[in-house]
């Protein structure tokens, strides 16, 4: 990769250009169908972006040394992350990334709610601390089918670059799989029914509670481009591209869109589990599905071990 | 400069985040309150959002005409709503003491203990008068309107 590719993917298209509006977009969808399903208004088109200048512009209050370089740093820390995450999303099928890029965008993808947990305990308030305990749980709940379904599609597609494994023919794993991880997005996007770790009514904001002004305004940014990544990788993984740059964006742009929409449908629809409850919903039905995903992905395999 | 200060301004305008605190009144007002956040009311609309930390919050919505217990706890919430914020004193509670005045478990009315910029009377308001205190409270936030003559000269204590 060049480094005009690099700066290109960053910067511009899908990375931060095209990213923060989307993830202004994706958080108004979101509220508005809900106030909508609900049989209210709901907040006009802008209001992420207000919200975010609103917040920017305010005083933060002061603390110790040590705990504003947390407060400060982490929430940028997992904007940045998100980031990252987008520019290795293999959007156009030409854009060969490099050996391995599934492993790092993995990484990435997880780092914002790393930050989610580590803030909760950084800001030593209770309903962070609290909160940040459900997201260490969920975390280790989520990620045992999410990291089984990509394991299955890095399988059958024999390689760990995320351009090959989204260009490849439309196998029996690639729809278990895919599922798998379209059931992993709620719990990730802390939305209805797996919105534990931020709790309204409940803890607050979970990790976020002690947050306030520029540090609240870039979590909010963080969770934008979370949807924006999570959304953006399901599309890429569950769908054959057709190589025509242009179509190619409108339907990534487009196809993200419609997740929102059926997201905010479960999150409006549904209420609160408890811990232990998603976390049973996620080893029984997530982990039995991605094991169906890794045995289809292995079954060549044994066949030719078994001859 | 011109621009980004105009933006921030517009941008306050069309997000005020609310913290509700009651300090020992009988919960009328609180009731009430809530019926903005239906959707007959719905005050997301304009943006206004109800929130579950005072950290997050430009308005500090209290109720109830402090008493000797909440006066602390008061106290700490509001030192911890950042700048630039507003008190809005929602009830008769808040703005006068009502029928608890010369109670001496009371502390109050709210204008002893911080400085008040929009009073919201009535016992309790109507949601309708709740949204009007809120409009004006935004307009103070905004730099538009000024608030209530007490809340220049600060908290007497």
């Amino acid at each position: 990769m060049s480094w005009g590719k690099i700066f290109t993917a960053l910067f511009i298209f899908p990375g931060m250009l095209y990213a923060v509006p989307m993830a202004w977009l994706m958080l108004w969808l979101e509220r508005k169908l809900r106030a909508r399903m609900q049989g209210r208004i709901g907040p006009p088109f802008y209001q992420p972006f207000f919200d975010f200048v609103k917040l920017m512009a305010k005083k933060p209050i002061l603390r110790s040394r040590a705990d504003a370089i947390l407060m400060t740093g982490l929430p940028l820390l997992a904007v940045s992350a998100g980031l990252v995450a987008l520019a290795l999303l293999p959007v156009f099928p030409g854009s060969r990334g490099f050996a391995g890029d599934l492993v790092l965008l993995v990484a990435f993808i997880e780092v914002p709610s790393l930050c989610a947990v580590l803030a909760g305990f950084a800001s030593r308030s209770i309903f962070g601390q609290v909160g940040a305990t459900r997201e260490a749980v969920l975390s280790i709940t989520y990620n045992l089918p999410f990291l089984t379904a990509v394991v299955a599609l890095a399988y059958s597609a024999h390689s760990l670059a995320l351009a090959d494994i989204a260009a490849a023919p439309a196998t029996w794993v690639r729809a278990p799989a895919v599922t798998t991880i379209l059931l992993c997005l709620p719990v990730k996007l802390r939305i209805n029914p797996f919105s534990v770790s931020n709790a309204e009514q409940e803890i607050y904001s979970g990790p976020a509670t002690e947050f306030g002004g520029s540090q609240l305004a870039m979590w909010e940014l963080a969770h934008g481009l979370e949807w924006v990544v999570l959304t953006g990788l399901a599309v890429c993984l569950g769908l054959p591209r057709t190589g025509a740059p242009v179509i190619d964006i409108a339907l990534f742009a487009g196809l993200s869109l419609v997740l929102v929409v059926l997201l905010s449908f479960l999150a409006a629809g549904t209420a609160r589990l408890k811990v232990a409850q998603a976390a049973r919903f996620y080893w029984r039905w997530g982990m039995g599905l991605a094991l169906a995903a890794l045995i289809l992905a292995m079954l060549p395999g044994i066949e030719r071990f078994i001859r | 400069m011109g621009l980004v200060q105009s933006l921030v301004r517009i941008a306050r305008l069309r997000s005020p985040w609310l913290f509700h605190l009651n300090t020992g009144g009988c919960n009328g007002c609180d009731i009430e309150f809530s019926a903005c956040l239906t959707p007959r009311y719905d005050v997301e609309q304009a943006g206004v959002l109800l929130v579950g930390s005072p950290r997050h919050a430009d308005i500090l919505c209290v109720t109830g005409p402090v008493t000797r217990n909440t006066r602390a706890a008061l106290e700490a919430i509001y030192a911890q709503v950042p700048d630039p914020k507003v008190v809005v004193a929602l009830g008769n509670c808040p703005a006068s003491g009502d029928v608890f005045l010369g109670s001496p478990v009371i502390e109050g009315p709210l204008g002893r203990v911080l400085p008040v910029d929009i009073f919201v009377p009535g016992c309790p308001p109507r949601p309708g008068d709740l949204i009007r205190g809120v409009a004006q409270a935004v307009a103070v936030l905004a730099g538009r309107r000024t608030g209530h003559p007490s809340a220049a000269k600060g908290a007497k204590s």
